[in-house]
């Protein structure tokens, strides 16, 4: 059986760990942690990934895709590169509603790219958010290159999710051609 | 969509660029950093918007009008400080053009032969300018874009290509580093030499620098003698630099003066791993599967 890996990465509380949970077909395998209470992070949310969030689907009896979620925490980044490896292509997931985080975002993003020439494309997440930034001026604020897929996204919503997987695969095959 | 956030994480460069790229037409407005007591996502402190502390329009992606709080950005004053207005004439004409628009007092001003239209373009772009090189040396402001607001109609707006700004304030950045680093204290005073007569023999001082000279005072701070004299940080810099250089005054602290800190960067590193092989097949597999879901 060929097994087919993918990697969603981003800052801390981007998304990572609901995208996966919102497409994956078994309960995803996470290894949240509880964060410390007082802390800043905890008042963003309860429990954070520390080594990785997996996510499965199965398309036949050969052929099955697993999603990894990096942890986001810059503490856990010794975990990137073991995640990084074999990968098809990777996903970045942006908070577009938080700009503190996006020069974070683009480091991520530099570093896998560093760690792979895998094609990969950038989800602009929480859209559905007031305070959140619009696409195109995230591509900017990003500098993300115009032939790089920069997608809105609401990783809590699986259709939104579906597509933003679509057009990975289809950046994939294009980059096969 | 709202464009907020801070520039400690968005720098007024970059600000300015994605405004040029995206050809937007609203206003920035950029404001006093209120701590919030909070943490931001990247563990810094969150910083609530305070009282506003300067507005730059733009139409279709240039730069059309600034103005700082608590500067005074009418035509009036814009004239007096390109010097095609004296301090006396700008004073007469507050008098008797009080709540005269912009637009109306230009004309007059032609009119008169106090000015040509060029003076007052050019005087506009200058100020305009200078004050968003000044805003390029700030870092730590909350700001906000509003799409729906622009400047009242009686200002004259002038547009301002922002390819230009973007190099030229790197390059003063870089000079207001210097500055910076040699005065980083605005709320310090400046009082004269033992003998200044001395010293200001000969000396032939500049507009600017008689402004700043007559405001010399241990009691007056720097910050002061600028908002006085409507100069911005980095032009006061200057000419406080040059006058200190030149032996002309001293820095010395004002009574209860308090010393502020700055801030820091970092960087990463990366090293390269081999791709799986896959093949076509296998990627169009996925893609009928992932569709089906």
């Amino acid at each position: 059986m060929q097994t087919v890996k993918m990697v969603v990465t981003g800052p801390f509380s981007s998304g990572k760990t609901e995208f996966i949970r919102a497409i994956s077909e078994i309960e995803v395998v996470s290894t949240e942690r509880d964060l410390k209470k007082g802390t800043a992070e905890a008042e963003e949310k309860e429990a954070t990934t520390v080594a990785m969030d997996f996510g499965r689907i199965t398309v036949d009896e050969d052929l099955v895709l697993y999603l990894f979620g990096t942890p986001g925490q810059r503490r856990f980044d010794f975990m990137w590169e073991i995640l990084a490896e074999g990968m098809l292509g990777f996903i970045v997931m942006v908070d577009s509603a938080k700009p503190e985080t996006f020069r974070e975002a683009k480091s991520i993003l530099e570093t896998f790219r560093a760690y792979a020439p895998t094609p990969y494309v950038v989800a602009a997440n929480k859209q559905d958010h007031p305070d959140a930034w619009d696409p195109e001026d995230m591509r900017i604020a990003l500098r993300i290159e115009p032939e790089v897929k920069l997608l809105p996204c609401v990783a809590k919503e699986r259709d939104s999710v579906r597509d933003v997987l679509l057009e990975l695969l289809y950046t994939i095959l294009e980059e096969m051609d | 969509m709202p464009l907020q956030g801070n520039l400690r994480d968005f720098s007024t460069t970059q600000l300015l660029n994605l405004i040029n790229l995206s050809g937007r037409t609203g206003t920035l407005m950029i404001f006093d950093p209120v701590p919030t007591g909070e943490k931001d996502a990247m563990n810094n402190e969150k910083m609530a918007p305070g009282d506003e502390r300067a507005r730059v329009a733009f139409a279709k992606g240039k730069l059309v009008h600034a103005s700082l709080s608590g500067q005074s950005g009418d035509l009036i004053a814009v004239l007096n400080k390109a010097g095609k207005l004296t301090d006396q004439q700008a004073n007469i004409l507050r008098e008797r053009a009080k709540g005269t628009a912009d637009k109306a007092l230009a004309m007059r001003l032609i009119g008169a032969n106090y000015v040509t239209q060029n003076d007052i373009v050019n005087s506009i772009k200058q100020f305009t300018q200078d004050v968003v090189y000044n805003l390029m040396t700030w870092n730590a402001q909350p700001f906000r874009f509003d799409d729906a607001s622009m400047p009242p109609n009686e200002r004259i707006l002038v547009p301002i290509d922002l390819e230009n700004i973007i190099i030229e304030g790197a390059r003063r950045l870089r000079e207001t580093e210097e500055l910076e680093k040699h005065l980083p204290n605005l709320d310090m005073a400046l009082k004269f030499p033992n003998n200044p007569k001395e010293k200001f023999k000969g000396i032939h001082l500049g507009v600017e620098e008689w402004r700043v000279v007559s405001f010399v005072n241990p009691k007056n701070t720097i910050r002061q003698i600028a908002k006085a004299n409507n100069m911005t940080d980095l032009e006061i810099r200057r000419v406080v630099y040059g006058l200190e250089q030149a032996g002309l005054v001293l820095l010395v602290p004002p009574a209860g003066a308090e010393q502020k800190a700055a801030t820091t960067r970092r960087a990463a590193s990366s090293r390269r791993k081999r791709q799986a092989p896959v093949q076509r097949d296998v990627v169009s597999k996925l893609i009928d599967k992932i569709k089906s879901i």
